[in-house]
């Protein structure tokens, strides 16, 4: 039972990582940039959920919604201002503004507010166990993956179904020949920014309330697991993230249940070289030779 | 024009010389008080740190994050030389060496199937495999850290950073520097004029590991304590923007900067914040405004000669090609 348990707990961890590997790999799949910002985005949605429930006294949802509108606009500003200069430059220069851009937004809060770390309030969501088969599942877990799972189905309806998910399969596929059929290619990436920081800012909310403890930092070592989660479903692809982080998540939980639990933020890692060697196009990926 | 290059050498040799003479002077006879000997050393440590990085993402455009985890491979290592096996400390630097350029083969072999970013994420996960490996290792004190002798001096550290600078001149002046330069420039293309460009990725990654360790070794001995939180991340990013900041493909422009980042971050030293924002407003803004760093892929003595522009590689308008 006591794996079950584990498996339980990693599918809570893997939706957030799930969460925010959507937003990593929508970005690199319209303009292949490793959005290190991404985690910050995540930070910051993370306190914007934090103070709107102390100071605003708001309830779960609608911080939920604060939160995911401010990142929305969040990101939204770093693609302009950092990232849409540099459409045309090297894709190094892109990934090192990215690395700038992440340190300025980490350092910039800990000069705004200060490093010391916070503590969700415990009581925004009722928590109750249950115990099923003689496994506890809380109900903060079942909210938790409920929110998460709607959010990736109004994803998956947004990018399928609708004008704008339209325009960004085009970008994705082929940037100059939508421009030409009439795209507006700056608005289509600046949409998928907003999606993709709304849908970190609430994985920052859903994170708060499930770890308590928030901090400027925290962004760091969930954002670079949330971009394995991405690779190893294979990057550019939506089902991949979300299987990518939900492997992640049970991989993770694993680990730490048969004793290692120091080792778990290498594993990550691990994870991450193995997929890059041995099927760098991700579980979903299909092999494209690249063309001189 | 061979002869040309000779007298250069010798006159650097001897520049070097004099610089040596004049600090080894001023500080024995302490005109030069504890805290400049130790801004001192942290220069030379940087630039050793800046050149090794340099020879990996400016000259062969192998773009790696990680340098961190070398460091920290070559101080664990040479710590362990000096306290554990009571060996001396040269013996320890060429362990510490040694050891961080295995690690770099290591990770040079995966990386003949990834390059740009993919690559640079991976690096960044084999540091930071170091990292909590070197964490969970009861050997070397886990996250308490390992106490460590104070060694280094300044005659040792200078003797390991004209080495690290001559080789790397050198190398980059050789047959193979100059294919590791055509990888840079466009790999497929190397690859179709018959450059094995696997094998020069993986040279890049063990000499440049190597130099990494080696001021890894220094480093850990001129600190009475070393831990594996020293070597996060941010340390290879403060190593990166001493590449980025300098120039992709000038050693000069990372030695410049080196110098002089390091100086500025001594001063700021009471205000961490405050330098980790300025230092990522200036990657952002040299991005934006000149990605090719403050020298591009010239080298100061480039300023001197005025014809020849671009022998190191690059396009003819100057405008730098690394990564």
């Amino acid at each position: 039972m006591e794996i079950v348990q584990q498996i339980i707990n990693g599918i809570s961890l893997g939706s957030i990582y799930a969460l925010i590997a959507l937003g990593y790999t929508m970005v690199y799949g319209i303009i292949k940039l490793i959005n290190f910002a991404h985690g910050d985005v995540f930070m910051v949605g993370a306190f914007v959920g934090f103070y709107s429930i102390t100071v605003m006294g708001l309830s779960f949802f609608p911080a939920l919604l604060l939160a995911m509108t401010i990142c929305a606009v969040f990101g939204v500003l770093i693609e302009r201002i950092a990232y849409k200069p540099l459409r045309n430059a090297t894709r190094i220069a892109a990934l090192i503004t990215a690395i700038g851009v992440s340190l300025f937004i980490e350092y910039g809060t800990i000069y705004v507010r200060g490093a010391q770390p916070e503590a969700y309030p415990a009581d925004v969501l009722p928590s109750k166990s249950f115990e099923i088969l003689g496994v506890t599942i809380n109900s903060q877990s079942i909210l938790i993956l409920g929110v998460s799972v709607a959010l990736m189905i109004i994803l998956q309806f947004i990018v399928h179904k609708t004008k704008t998910g339209k325009a960004m399969r085009a970008v994705s596929y082929d940037a100059e020949a939508a421009r030409l059929m009439g795209i507006n290619v700056d608005n289509t990436i600046s949409a998928t920014f907003a999606i993709g920081s709304a849908l970190a800012g609430a994985a920052g909310v859903i994170f708060g309330i499930y770890y308590v403890k928030i901090e400027p930092l925290m962004g760091i070592i969930p954002g670079l697991k949330a971009f394995v989660a991405a690779v190893l479903g294979g990057i550019g692809i939506i089902p991949g993230a979300m299987v990518g982080g939900l492997v992640l998540g049970v991989v993770e939980s694993l680990v730490s249940a048969v004793g290692y639990s120091l080792w778990r933020d290498g594993v990550a890692f691990v994870v991450l070289i193995l997929i890059l060697i041995f099927k760098p196009s991700g579980l979903f990926g299909k092999n494209i030779r690249e063309k001189v | 024009m061979k002869q040309k290059q000779t007298k250069g050498f010798w006159l650097s040799i001897l520049l070097a010389v004099v610089v040596y003479i004049v600090v080894q002077v001023l500080s024995s006879s302490s005109m030069l008080n504890k805290f400049y000997e130790n801004t001192l050393y942290f220069i030379c440590i940087n630039i050793i740190l800046a050149v090794s990085l340099h020879l990996i993402i400016g000259i062969t455009g192998q773009f790696s994050i990680g340098h961190a985890g070398f460091l920290a491979v070559g101080a664990y290592a040479s710590a362990i030389v000096t306290m554990k096996l009571h060996l001396p400390f040269s013996v320890a630097l060429i362990a510490g060496g040694v050891v961080a350029a295995f690690a770099g083969l290591l990770i040079g072999i995966p990386s003949l199937r990834l390059k740009g970013d993919y690559l640079a994420i991976a690096t960044l996960g084999f540091g930071e495999i170091i990292r909590i490996t070197l964490l969970n290792i009861d050997y070397v004190g886990g996250a308490s850290g390992m106490q460590v002798s104070h060694m280094t001096d300044w005659t040792t550290l200078f003797v390991c950073l004209l080495i690290t600078l001559i080789v790397i001149v050198n190398f980059t002046n050789s047959t193979h520097g100059r294919a590791c330069i055509s990888v840079r420039e466009n790999e497929i293309a190397a690859d179709a004029m018959g450059i094995n460009t696997t094998y020069y990725k993986v040279v890049a990654f063990a000499i440049g590991s190597f130099f990494a360790g080696v001021a890894g070794g220094l480093y850990a001995h001129n600190f009475y304590i070393i831990q594996p939180t020293n070597f996060g991340f941010l340390k290879s990013f403060d190593i990166l923007i001493f590449v980025v900041l300098g120039g992709l493909g000038s050693m000069s422009g990372a030695v410049v900067s080196a110098i002089l980042l390091t100086i500025i971050s001594t001063f700021l030293q009471d205000y961490p914040e405050t330098r980790m924002i300025i230092y990522s407003l200036v990657l952002v803004v040299m991005m934006i405004y000149r990605p090719q760093g403050l020298m591009g892929t010239k080298e100061i003595t480039h300023f001197f000669t005025k014809k020849r522009n671009g022998v190191k590689g690059g396009k003819p308008d100057g405008k730098h090609t690394a990564a």
